[in-house]
């Protein structure tokens, strides 16, 4: 078994660039080995000599021959990784943490709240539940972006828009121009949804500020904490549980998390810098 | 005026309200209708009537000279449209354009003010349930303020 | 059966443990022991008896250390130093790999010497298995550290001598070493000078049948047991550890938390002397020629800011946050982590505080000063909002 230190060789096979800083890479194992990963889990990206960071996994997770990740350049790794040309080398470590709760929400309402990059983590989620529409009951999904020119996945989004069996909105924060959407925060769609507490279960993605409001909408709708799942992030060097980085409280966001329940996290949120 | 009591009476905004302080409002309401692209109101105008948007979208815009106009808010169905209305000097601070055909019901501020300085029980109702559009509407503004999908490099 | 059994008590003369020090040292052990060194007692490659701190002591209280002549000339008549075994068994600067750029091949370090420990204080073997735990328990083994674990001879010295920062009977974690041993050795000095040795492994069995001995009589354990009982009625702190890990993560909030801010400069001196502290960063770079790339794994500190570094700042931007975080990490979230406590009670961290603050002293602060301790984090949530605290994305208790 191969240290989990170490990372594995994987080839960059294509490159889209989603937005001005923002870069989704499609990434396929040198050895021809197959994924078996889980929507909501992240890999280490590796650049040769630069670093590593943590990516969430963006794509389908059922095309086991290869793995998307969704990259914005904002510090020397990401900038890095953002620079790769399609036939480039890059190390792999993962798949890493605890992803979107799979089993769980079958046969329930499903809420998927999404802002900016942090459509990204539930990207992988929303192509399992349109893999098996039938297997959940009322699907929406509310995603928030700073303005018309920066949606991530606008052409999918338009996509899954324009299917009869699922809701979908977008709104955002400002916008000039040709714009038929909303204008204004994600947590304020929440209230008209109408949603049904007791069947309901809700994914939240996206800057942990939009989170915590989204979360208060959710609570407020009547879901309870325990089926309000969220994405969190924190510093991350091994992603082992080894290097003490991520902790948040006592989670170790690599492995209690990224995905972890709002039950958890609501005391922790209510204090500064824990 | 039977079935504009009613739709009154339906929006989330006037949720629990008494009969008499219904009828009160309705007195003050007609049915409107918006095109889409149509201008509900204009900056600088006289707030003489809000609506409660029933079906559609209006997007709040402010205009800026060689600009596209930015779109700072859009209201649906089940929300109020205007509140200079409520504080002098009843001025519209924003443009508002329908998005789409819009429906909605339109209250005459005027009228409606008149009747809450004669009745306190129905301008208190007005007040608060228009302080708490106003509050969410503050807190959205000011989270969409942040700017929160920005890019956080340097 | 080729050595003594486990748990059998045998007395040695003190000329013998040259002998032992010298056989696992033929049979290819890095022996490491005490010895001063810098006005401190250290741990260090030794191959003689000379090499001990023979006839030291040291002298421990809040923000100082200083060692000192005894009057006797015991050999383990200290209690800890600056370094813990911590050192050895998870190194300040590690290599993990080296990655060529041309084909992408990766080297890791070859398995490295094996250690003998002699010297290691109760509350030292209580830190090695708090460690085990974080790096061999966890869902990802740490391979180098089990290597090195598995290869460890340790020789256990029960304490004659508590130090002025001691509270190992409060952690529950000695004075007495109760397992994790090869041998435990206790110091007499009756009319000769003498070691109690306990067998507690069989490779510690087959070790001691190599040097001279014989079985320990009655008097001889009595005289032991006498020692440690001494040094446990002579700690030097104590820390209420009943209902402590409730304590702290109730009062997130608490004033002490302000208090000890003014004082603690943040010099992370505590995590790099405590024998528990685990974390670590990764560091990756390449030689001049940038052809060979390299990753390492060093110490690190939640006491920096760099530590909890987010989107352009600091999760945990002040010292506030900063040791409520430390010390809410090893009373309290430890053992939610691991099961245990992380600390051991060895007082490193109010020994070697330049300041001097006491982890014990902040412990009963909060103790003694905590409102009426909250039966769930809802009831916090709530008590802190009547005391007029925001609370943004609170969880309401209740559907």
């Amino acid at each position: 078994m191969l240290d989990p230190w170490v990372p594995r060789l994987y080839r960059v096979t294509s490159v889209i660039r989603e937005l001005a800083d923002t870069v989704s890479l499609e990434l396929r194992s040198a050895d021809g080995s197959l994924n078996s990963l889980e929507a909501g889990q992240f890999n280490m990206l590796y650049t040769f000599g630069v670093g590593e960071a943590a990516i969430s996994v963006s794509g389908d997770p059922s095309q086991r021959d290869r793995v998307v990740h969704t990259v914005r350049a904002v510090g020397a790794v990401s900038r890095a990784i953002t620079a790769l040309q399609a036939g480039a080398t890059l190390g792999v470590r993962g798949p890493f943490g605890r992803g979107w709760p799979v089993g769980f929400t079958q046969q329930h309402d499903l809420v998927i709240v999404a802002g900016g990059l942090g459509l990204a983590p539930l990207r992988p989620m929303i192509y399992r539940v349109l893999q098996r529409r039938d297997r959940y009951r009322r699907v929406v999904i509310l995603i928030g972006m700073r303005n018309p020119e920066e949606i991530l996945y606008r052409p999918e989004i338009e996509r899954w828009r324009s299917r009869l069996d699922i809701e979908l909105e977008v709104t955002v924060d400002r916008a000039e121009g040709v714009w038929r959407g909303h204008v204004g925060v994600v947590p304020a769609l929440i209230p008209r949804l109408g949603l049904e507490p007791a069947s309901t279960v809700a994914m939240v993605c996206g800057p942990e500020v939009m989170m915590r409001f989204a979360a208060n909408a959710l609570r407020d709708a009547g879901i309870p904490a325990e089926r309000i799942f969220l994405s969190m992030e924190r510093n991350m060097k091994c992603a082992l549980g080894l290097c003490g980085h991520c902790q948040f409280g006592p989670a170790f966001v690599c492995k209690d998390g990224p995905v972890m329940p709002l039950s958890r996290i609501a005391s922790l949120w209510q204090h500064r810098e824990i | 005026m039977e079935g504009l009591e009613r739709l009154v009476l339906e929006q989330p905004l006037f949720h629990g309200l008494e009969p008499r302080v219904g009828a009160l409002i309705s007195g003050c309401a007609r049915n409107v209708c918006f095109q889409s692209g149509a201008y509900v109101f204009r900056e600088g105008a006289s707030a003489d009537e809000f609506y409660l948007v029933r079906q559609g979208v209006v997007a709040l815009e402010v205009h800026a000279p060689g600009q596209v106009p930015a779109m700072i808010s859009t209201v649906g169905s089940g929300e109020i449209l205007g509140v200079s209305w409520l504080v002098p000097p009843y001025r519209c601070m924003f443009d508002a354009r329908a998005l789409e055909l819009t429906r909605a019901v339109g209250v005459d501020a005027r009228c409606l003010r008149r009747k809450c300085e004669a009745d306190h029980d129905l301008g208190y109702e007005m007040i608060k349930r228009v302080a708490a559009q106003l509050a969410q509407r503050l807190h959205a503004t000011r989270l969409q303020m942040l700017d929160l999908y920005r890019s956080p490099a340097r | 059966m080729n050595g003594f059994d486990l748990g059998a008590r045998l007395l040695m003369q003190a000329d013998q443990l040259q002998p032992l020090i010298e056989d696992l040292a033929a049979r290819g052990y890095r022996v490491l022991g005490p010895t001063v060194k810098e006005k401190a007692i250290v741990y260090d490659t030794i191959a003689r008896v000379e090499d001990l701190p023979r006839g030291w002591t040291d002298r421990q209280d809040a923000g100082s250390y200083r060692i000192e002549r005894r009057q006797d000339q015991a050999w383990f008549g200290y209690a800890v130093g600056p370094q813990s075994w911590k050192r050895f068994l998870h190194p300040p600067i590690e290599r993990l790999w080296q990655m060529r750029r041309s084909d992408h091949s990766i080297m890791q370090p070859p398995p490295q010497e094996k250690f003998a420990f002699l010297g290691v204080r109760a509350c030292e073997l209580q830190a090695i298995a708090v460690q085990d735990k974080v790096f061999l328990e966890g869902p990802y083994r740490d391979r180098a550290y089990a290597q090195r674990r598995e290869d460890c001879f340790i020789i256990a010295v029960n304490c004659g001598e508590a130090g002025g920062t001691c509270f190992c009977v409060s952690m529950q974690s000695g004075p007495c070493a109760k397992r994790g041993f090869d041998l435990a050795l206790t110091e007499l000095m009756r009319d000769r000078h003498e070691f109690l040795v306990e067998v507690g492994s069989e490779a510690g069995g087959e070790l001691l049948q190599r040097i001279t001995s014989r079985t320990a009589a009655a008097a001889d354990i009595a005289a032991a047991e006498a020692v440690v009982a001494r040094t446990a009625q002579s700690m030097g702190r104590t820390l209420e550890t009943n209902g402590l890990k409730e304590l702290l993560q109730a009062h997130p909030e608490h004033p002490r938390w302000d208090d000890v801010a003014q004082r603690c400069l943040t010099c992370a001196n505590c995590t790099m002397v405590c024998p528990t502290c685990f974390c670590t960063t990764v560091t990756d770079h390449t030689d001049l020629s940038g052809d060979v790339a390299v990753r390492e794994r060093s110490w690190d500190s939640c006491f920096t800011l760099d530590f909890s570094h987010l989107h352009g700042g600091s999760a945990r931007s002040t010292a506030r946050a900063r040791y409520r975080q430390w010390i809410t990490h090893k009373l309290a979230s430890w053992i939610d982590q691991f099961g245990t406590s992380g600390c051991v009670g060895c007082g490193r961290c109010i020994t070697w505080c330049p300041v001097g603050i006491d982890i014990t002293v902040e412990a009963a602060a909060i103790r003694a000063t905590a409102p009426e301790r909250p039966s769930s984090a809802a009831a916090a949530a709530a008590a802190q909002s009547a005391a007029g605290e925001a609370h943004p994305g609170g969880d309401r208790g209740g559907a």
